[in-house]
């Protein structure tokens, strides 16, 4: 086909693209508007992304095919060492899960003896990171297991050491994962070597992590394990999260600048672990009822 | 057509609907590979070259609709809010079709200087939404510009000779 006709398109060109420029300004705003603030728009965002992710399957192979040579000429000699290393692991690892075993049982019975609830068990489904998020913006991935697979926004993702991240959007056959180090991801932790509770929040541009709003007395040391306290109902508790690499304290500040680095290998491993099934905590009081007993006292 | 001739003969040159359908999506592909770090920062945009490459050489077929709905794509991929990668090429395609007319005057170099200022505004829309609704701006991000800005050369003569090669075959 030529564009000889270029010419007598001339008197039917439409609207001019001064207007159309207008025209799709306001459009594109409107919908920036309405997904920012509504997130009305996911459905369409899943219907395109089956248009969209074909391209996107092909973008991945190359890598794939990187990984694969790479794999095909490991050579035999790395293979029995790795073997051997992951024996002993193995050895160790079953020793202190049997002590685990043990502990935990006894700490049902406690929990029993005490008529607290049990602590509950999750399962997890293991996925695979297909692309890292191709935005300088962002700290996401995208994984293999998506809505086919029953994964749900809110699911807590982790590798084998730690938190990695949590499921923020679902598509068909994918899922996006946004990592505890983007931009004010936050995290409810614990200090495990004495119970302390607080938040610790992604930096963003780098793949640190942040304490915020810790007061210079408290008790944090560099070393310390952070863990999930599981207030929230979504984190399970007990899980690594971060250890503290630097604390500033100045006295100029009210608050302590702590510095922490993630446990998990948040953008080193490709496969992950989703857990699922956390039961939900029980409806928080409402707190108008009880403003309104206050109010009713206070008039008698 | 001797009566629209001009210094560019490029211009004129027919162009079928499967080459722009290709390098669009030759583009999203190039787009999609995963670029990790330093490499992402220095990614270029191909999609954004390649539809301001459309927008200049043949505006009647490539335009602000296309270049929009080209966006939408864009967004799906990347995650991004919806509309902020169609917003850009919004504003790309309109100075793709804006400068047509001067462009088959220049040479590539002049043309280059050209492209930054479009592509320039096309990065500083997409990191203002950003900022707009998260905050923060990554500087980095802007090298992106630069690279792409860069491609241009290479790739207007890609598509000059592909274009070539299948009007001699013709």
């Amino acid at each position: 086909m030529t564009d000889s006709t270029q010419s007598f398109q001339f008197f039917n060109r439409g609207p001019s693209p001064a207007v159309r420029l207008v025209f799709f300004v306001v459009l594109s705003l409107l919908l920036l508007f309405i997904d920012a603030r509504y997130r009305y728009l996911e459905s369409t965002r899943s219907a395109l992304s089956v248009l969209v992710s074909p391209i996107q399957r092909l973008a991945t192979l190359p890598g794939m095919l990187w990984q694969q040579a790479g794999d095909f000429f490991t050579t035999q000699r790395s293979l029995v060492d790795d073997n051997k290393s992951l024996h002993q692991r193995h050895e160790y690892d079953a020793a202190q899960l049997s002590q685990l075993q043990a502990l935990q049982h006894e700490n049902q019975q406690l929990r029993n003896l005490l008529v607290l609830p049990q602590r509950d068990e999750f399962t997890a489904q293991s996925a695979e990171i297909v692309y890292a998020e191709r935005d300088v913006f962002k700290r996401r991935v995208l994984i293999d297991k998506g809505a086919n697979a029953n994964v749900q926004v809110g699911q807590v993702v982790m590798d084998d050491t730690g938190i990695v991240g949590q499921i923020t959007r679902v598509y068909p056959w994918l899922a996006e994962v946004t990592l505890i180090t983007e931009k004010d991801h936050v995290v409810p932790v614990q200090v495990l070597r004495n119970g302390l509770r607080t938040i610790v929040f992604g930096a963003g541009d780098t793949s640190q992590l942040s304490l915020r709003y810790m007061p210079i007395s408290s008790d944090i040391q560099n070393g310390d394990l952070l863990v999930t306290s599981g207030i929230d109902g979504i984190y399970p508790p007990g899980i690594p999260v971060a250890k503290v690499v630097k604390i500033e304290r100045d006295a100029a500040y009210p608050f302590a600048r702590v510095t922490c680095l993630p446990v998990a290998g948040v953008d080193r491993h490709r496969h992950l672990l989703i857990l699922s099934g956390l039961p939900k905590p029980p409806e928080r009081p409402a707190e108008e009822s009880a403003a309104q007993n206050l109010k009713t006292k206070q008039k008698k | 057509m001797p009566y629209l001739a001009s210094a560019n003969p490029e211009i004129q040159r027919p162009v079928s609907t499967s080459l722009i359908v290709l390098s669009v999506l030759l583009a999203l592909f190039l787009n999609g590979l995963p670029w990790e770090g330093i490499w992402l920062m220095l990614r270029p945009d191909f999609v954004a070259v390649v539809m301001l490459y459309w927008c200049t050489h043949k505006p009647l077929r490539v335009g602000i609709g296309l270049s929009w709905a080209v966006g939408i794509l864009a967004d799906v991929a990347d995650a991004s809010l919806f509309g902020q990668h169609a917003l850009a090429y919004t504003l790309l395609a309109f100075g793709g079709v804006a400068l047509h007319h001067r462009l088959k005057m220049f040479d590539l170099r002049q043309q280059t200087t050209q492209v930054f200022g479009i592509l320039a505004l096309t990065y500083a829309v997409y990191a203002l939404v950003h900022w707009q609704v998260n905050g923060y701006v990554v500087w980095p991000y802007f090298l992106g510009c630069l690279t792409s800005t860069l491609l241009w050369a290479p790739l207007s003569i890609m598509f000059q000779s592909v274009r070539r090669m299948r009007v001699d075959r013709e």
